[in-house]
């Protein structure tokens, strides 16, 4: 074997990964047509059409501008941010077990939540979603979130950046919110007992173009930056110091990824609630097609998280048609048994063998 | 490059590691770090690369300090393989070589990044599982894909904590012989290791390391049955042939 033959088999092998992320851009635009398609209002391929080229009645305008279409953005967006967040943590972690809760937050969002539901009167805002209310949570979830992961990367900058530290004080914030969250329920009133249980359902159904909007601004440059950083990432799972021989800060770099991939979450969550499972499947699913390379692996996880999620969402909303499940409640149940049949079938290509 | 330590002094927080270390390491040399467990020597090699800030003296590269080095650039001229205790990622052996490229890559790597990575897999024999994955390897393998990657930063130095630990004879014999064939090339080898017959067969100069301070430094001659008990306070004996010295624990004795 030579040289030339080895850059043979090395460009065969990138362009495989790369063939893998242009297969799951064109399952993106299909799940995304179905999605638009399928639903309790019956609205034809040609009804979409119809309203884009703006010939549509307003029905069906109203029905595919205002409530699939933004809809579908928000779980694609929601499913790229987990998904990014999630490679990035277990890489940045070096653990196969992170994902984009790994920081406590979901804890300190749900707490965020309840926190708003119970002390700023918005019981019922499952019901009527008022439109104040609604964001007085959402900023709510999103600030505790944020207390949450500064706190964790304020004592990493203390007692020194390492996965461990990291991974041990996300565990022992989360479950402090998780207490947190359990008071403020016992002192809730029914109202807001079920305000607070139905936010914490990841609920693709709140979405709408305001925060499809913000999602964007927010995201794109996140995962920009997450690609221009996936060098430094991968020189960081080989060890804190070897990455310091390759001229990488491990320290700065770690601490700024967690906080990246925290916000990208955290965004999120406040937005949806809890969708789980998707950041933690999604980059193993991906690492068994492609492997473990950071720089295809993170753009990759975001790409196949997006449609995963919209695909999620689109089960969840037609299964038992016309009830509507909560997309969180469907992750959760096919995340389970995938992640235990990935486990079985050797997750992540040597990972834990 | 030429590498000057000037009483150098380092302590992880107030227990101090490194006690006034001054030598002199010539371009090309083969040097071995020997020493007792916790003597320094992991902690002075990588002082030596700036992975530690040292607190007091100089470490000097071709005469100029290294804080004055870019972090990038220093990685361009100095390589470092961490000892094998971590587990290897998975990952493709051609990735992970070609990480080793980082200092020369901004956006994606370019041509010459793979072509410079696919001869060194080739030279160190790697071709054939280049597109396997890293943690199917044996030990062996795997500590050349950790110096394949460290060449791929095409150094000038190769600093090498505990290179053959882990590993059996005959990949023990490889890898130093490999590290004498990059010394051939001009490339400077500085290694801890605890097999101190391996370090007097193979390396051209020693430092021997106690307590922090360098007790003993030159050439293989300074392996002395002496030099050697006063070192590991262990009674040994020294035989000669074919122009090596072998050492050997003395039985007869005890301490």
């Amino acid at each position: 074997m030579n040289t030339s033959d080895l850059l043979q088999d090395y460009t065969r092998y990138t362009r495989r990964r790369i063939l893998f992320i242009l297969l799951v851009l064109l399952g993106i635009v299909f799940v995304g047509m179905y999605a638009m398609v399928v639903g309790a209002a019956g609205i034809s391929p040609g009804d979409i059409i119809r309203v884009f080229t703006g010939r549509g009645d307003p029905v069906s305008e109203q029905i595919i501008l205002n409530i699939r279409l933004p809809r579908v953005l928000a779980a694609l967006l929601a499913g790229l941010a987990l998904s990014a967040s999630g490679a990035v943590m277990q890489s940045l972690l070096r653990n196969p077990l992170a994902s984009p809760f790994t920081l406590g937050i979901s804890g300190a969002a749900a707490f965020g939540a309840s926190f708003a539901i119970v002390f700023f009167g918005s019981a019922g805002i499952a019901f009527m979603p008022w439109l104040n209310e609604q964001y007085i949570v959402m900023f709510s979830a999103f600030a505790w979130s944020m207390v949450s992961t500064g706190f964790i990367l304020a004592i990493a900058r203390y007692r020194g950046a390492t996965p461990e530290v990291m991974i041990l004080a996300g565990i022992a914030i989360g479950s402090l919110f998780g207490a947190g969250v359990s008071a403020l329920q016992y002192v809730a009133t029914d109202v807001e007992l079920a305000a607070i249980v139905f936010w914490m359902f990841g609920d693709l159904g709140r979405a709408a173009w305001n925060d499809v909007l913000i999602l964007s601004v927010i995201l794109f440059p996140l995962l920009i930056y997450f690609s221009l950083k996936a060098w430094s990432y991968k020189a960081l799972q080989s060890g804190d110091e070897f990455a310091r021989s390759l001229g990488v800060n491990a320290f700065r770099v770690r601490l700024t990824g967690m906080l990246a991939a925290s916000l990208a979450t955290a965004v999120v969550v406040s937005f949806y609630g809890i969708i789980a499972f998707v950041g933690l499947v999604v980059p193993h699913i991906v690492r068994r097609f492609i492997g473990g390379d950071d720089s295809f692996l993170i753009p990759a996880s975001a790409l196949f998280g997006a449609v995963f999620l919209l695909l999620s969402d689109t089960v969840a909303r037609t299964l038992f048609s016309p009830v509507i499940l909560p997309v969180g409640i469907l992750t959760s149940f096919i995340g389970a048994p995938l992640f235990l049949f990935l486990l079985l079938k050797g997750m992540g290509r040597g990972y834990w063998s | 490059m030429k590498i000057e330590l000037r009483n150098i002094e380092f302590a992880y927080d107030k227990n101090p590691v490194l006690r006034n270390i001054t030598g002199v390491i010539d371009p090309g040399e083969f040097v071995a770090l020997v020493g007792p467990n916790g003597s320094g020597k992991s902690t002075l090699i990588k002082c030596i690369n700036g992975i530690l800030r040292i607190q007091k003296g100089e470490v000097l590269l071709d005469g100029k300090n290294l804080k004055s080095y870019g972090t990038n650039r220093l990685s361009q001229k100095m390589a470092y393989v961490p000892q094998t205790e971590q587990k290897a990622v998975p990952m493709n052996v051609f990735d992970a070589v070609l990480i080793g490229r980082k200092p020369y890559i901004r956006w994606k790597p370019t041509k010459q990044d793979l072509e410079i990575t696919a001869g060194i897999l080739e030279k160190l024999n790697l071709a054939p599982v280049a597109m396997k994955d890293v943690t199917k390897l044996s030990g062996g393998q795997q500590q050349r894909v950790f110096i394949a990657r460290a060449l791929a930063q095409q150094p000038e130095v190769l600093l090498l904590d505990e290179p053959t630990a882990n590993l059996d004879l005959k990949h023990q014999v490889d890898v130093l012989k490999l590290l004498g064939s990059l010394t051939r090339q001009g490339i400077t080898v500085i290694m801890a290791m605890h097999d101190i017959n391996l370090a007097a067969m193979y390396s051209k100069k020693v430092m021997m390391m106690k307590e922090g301070r360098l007790f003993a430094s030159g050439g293989n001659e300074i392996f002395t049955a002496d030099n050697v008990e006063k070192l590991y306070d262990v009674n040994v004996e020294t035989i000669h042939k074919n122009g090596t010295v072998y050492i050997v624990p003395d039985r007869t004795q005890s301490i």
